[in-house]
């Protein structure tokens, strides 16, 4: 199903940090699933991190910094931002403004590429109204909705409705879902038990569903999780939303 | 209240191998969610209740110095009189003073967060006062030595087995895991403090500032009692503590029990206003301690809002922590994501600055907390705090500073992940970490670490056209 036929639909993919060095297969669906879907997306070179780390870590100096230079980056074109992490995502759009408040020259600059900045999934049910986008594969589904998707940004019907448009796909329901894995950035080191008995948490309930494949929609989540399953030595394949939808045929 | 002496990751350790703990934590906080989910549900509107409850919070913060001058004038018109204290140490010799003029022998008390606060047993008792609790649960761990790990459920973190062996121990009747039969020992036992206590001391939920009434909720009666029996009645309350008008209080009444135990009203709801006056019931005295220990500091700052807390205990059953450790790993009388945030703030920060480390900031909390306070926000307000007072750690204000020089410069940060992308390709078999070296250690305690990718999406994108965007 193809989207509404606006006119022009550019947009520029912020890819984040993780995604580039970790999971560059997340930024390449999304590329691939955005062109079939007919919409021209601009990578603006030279982007590294939103500054989140820093952020959380309470480093605010540095969290300006870095969220300084990416606001320039993505100054330069006018296009939407899509941010295939819910969290990085809500970073942009409610933290951007907060941390520039009062600044004449980044508290605008904050504020417009906050009013223009999606998570993906978002940007697919709010902006081009797809339920459908086409995709075809055949798994079981446990979807885990990333905390800050969902409690930041407020993205909850949206993704598992195009997770069940999926071809050939079936959801199953995860028990407690909305529990944070355990992530936490700079949390999962810095009180890596907790973070451990959390993810420990997410993983039965996970290996319990009867899913053979996990989808969130924030490379955070999916480096726990997948992590967290390999040392348990479970099969379970470890998927982003974009890396779904992206799968045809 | 004074940090334990072990550290916060020791005690983390210690409550994350107490099966026993987890199980009763495991037993109790998710039943206490599903029934706050299905009491809110049966309010109409329920959004517009906790706007209204959050409105009323914020308003009353918001002018809380006018509204204590009329609650304390609309309490000394009712005949009781009320006592300011600065700090825990003040709150505590007020009432300690009270006892002693008075002739006061035994002490009943019914629960109150803020006499944990300011360690008002400790004194008292070293004075010599027969001090004891009626609330079933404060009951279960005065008897076992112990603090409140729960806000509401100060006795959450025992299994009913263990209650069960606490009393047998205690009292000399039989093991039972039967929670009438323990409630029917403990209600034998307190039938006799009530009437015998010549000092009733009890916390307050909500002070009307029109009326200078305080309101008390209960499930088991205990505090109808501890107020009424006895001949005088000391009410402990923060200065926050606070609602405009008996409309207000309506309103607040509405969430209150539903957010804590998911009941529409808990099964006693005691408004009192002043001592008796000429009837025969009620006590002979009333006396309301307001207590500051460091509350009208935060008021106007980043945490201020945390004074709207209405100590439902919401945002522990919420917490994906709280429900991993309890309320005595945190060390402090206030637990979980509240109590992460109050400590540290009513507290000098020093040795409580790691506490607000202990979030994934998955803002469970902040979606059950009544009256939407924002705590992710304000436990990261704290770790800027921490950074900035410089208590943070080196490795922090270091790291971030080298990850800062990386994040703006794009040719820094390719090398930085060509740094990564050869350590971990050293360390790893078959395309992934098993043991990560220190400060990263923790990640490999319980995952594997993928090794960097081989081309970066970046890399990849160098070259496709329109990618200089």
């Amino acid at each position: 199903m193809m989207p509404k036929p606006d006119a022009d639909r550019t947009v520029q993919l912020f890819a984040t940090c993780l995604v580039d060095t970790i999971r560059p297969s997340v930024g390449l669906a999304t590329l691939r699933l955005l062109e079939r879907l007919g919409v021209t997306v601009l990578v603006p070179a030279g982007q590294t991190c939103c500054g989140q780390p820093a952020f959380n870590s309470g480093c605010l100096d540095d969290a300006r910094a870095t969220a300084r230079y990416t606001i320039d980056l993505l100054e330069r074109s006018p296009a939407p931002v899509i941010v295939p992490s819910g969290s990085c995502g809500d970073m942009i759009v409610h933290r951007y403004p907060e941390l520039f408040t009062g600044d004449p020259i980044y508290g605008p600059k904050a504020d417009r590429v906050a009013a223009r900045t999606y998570e993906l999934g978002q940007y697919l049910a709010d902006v081009l109204e797809v339920g459908d986008v086409g995709a075809k594969a055949e798994r079981t589904i446990a979807y885990h909705p990333s905390c800050h998707l969902l409690r930041g940004l407020g993205v909850r019907e949206a993704v598992p409705r195009l997770l069940e448009a999926v071809a050939g796909a079936q959801s199953v329901e995860l028990p407690g879902s909305e529990e944070c894995c355990g992530f936490g950035g700079t949390f999962a080191v810095k009180m890596s038990e907790l973070s451990s008995a959390m993810l420990d948490r997410k993983l039965d309930a996970i290996i319990g569903s009867g899913a053979d494949t996990v989808v969130a929609c924030d490379a955070g989540c999916l480096l726990q999780i997948e992590g967290g399953l390999r040392r348990r030595r479970a099969k379970l394949a470890v998927r982003h939303l974009a890396e779904i939808l992206a799968e045809s045929e | 209240m004074n940090p334990q002496p072990v550290s916060f990751h020791r005690r983390i350790s210690t409550a994350l191998a107490d099966d026993q703990l987890r199980l009763a934590l495991g037993r109790t906080t998710e039943r206490f969610a599903a029934k706050r989910a299905a009491g809110l549900a049966s309010l109409p509107d329920v959004d517009a209740v906790r706007d209204r409850a959050r409105a009323i919070r914020l308003h009353t913060l918001s002018r809380l110095d006018t509204y204590l001058e009329q609650f304390e004038a609309a309490v000394s018109a009712a005949g009781g009189q009320v006592h300011w204290a600065a700090d825990a140490k003040e709150a505590s010799a007020i009432v300690l003073d009270l006892a002693r003029a008075r002739s006061v022998e035994r002490v009943v008390k019914s629960k109150s967060m803020v006499s944990e606060e300011i360690a008002l047993n400790e004194t008292l008792i070293a004075a010599g006062l027969d001090v004891v609790e009626s609330d079933l649960g404060e009951y279960i761990i005065q008897l076992a030595g112990e603090t409140p790990s729960h806000i509401i459920a100060p006795a959450v973190h025992k299994t009913r087995e263990q209650v069960g062996q606490l009393f047998a121990d205690k009292f000399g009747v039989p093991v039972t895991d039967d929670v009438g039969e323990m409630t029917a020992t403990a209600r034998s036992v307190l039938r006799e403090v009530f009437l015998r206590a010549d000092m009733g001391v009890s916390g307050v939920n909500f002070g009307v500032a029109a009326t200078g009434s305080l309101a008390i909720v209960t499930n088991e009666g205990n505090a109808s009692l501890a107020v009424t029996a006895p001949r005088i009645h000391v009410a402990m309350m923060g200065i926050e503590r606070l609602v405009p008008n008996l409309d207000d209080l309506a309103v607040m009444l509405q969430i209150l029990a539903r957010s804590a135990t998911g009941q529409k009203l808990t099964v006693y709801t005691d408004l009192l206003t002043g001592p008796r006056r000429g009837d025969p019931d009620g006590p002979e005295e009333l006396h309301v301690v307001l207590v500051d220990n460091g509350r009208s500091r935060l008021v106007g700052t980043e945490v201020g809002e945390i004074l709207a807390c209405i100590r439902c205990g919401a945002c522990l059953n919420a917490c994906p922590v709280y429900q991993q450790i309890g309320g005595h790993a945190y060390g402090s009388v206030y637990s979980g994501p509240v109590g992460a945030v109050l400590t540290p703030s009513l507290d000098d920060v020093g040795p409580w600055n790691t506490l607000p480390d202990a979030s994934s900031l998955c803002g469970a909390c902040r979606e059950a907390c009544p009256v939407r306070i924002d705590i992710p926000r304000m436990l990261l307000a704290l770790r800027a705090r921490s950074v900035r007072a410089g208590t943070a750690g080196r490795a922090v204000r270091v790291g971030f500073r080298l990850y800062r020089w990386a994040a703006t410069r794009p040719w820094l940060f390719r090398r930085a992940v060509a740094a990564a992308r050869w350590l971990t390709e050293l360390l790893a078999a078959d395309g992934w970490v098993q043991r990560l070296p220190p400060p990263l250690s923790g990640w490999t305690r319980s995952r594997d670490f993928p090794v960097i990718a081989s081309r970066t999406f970046s890399e990849r994108m160098r070259d496709r056209a329109g990618g200089a965007g």
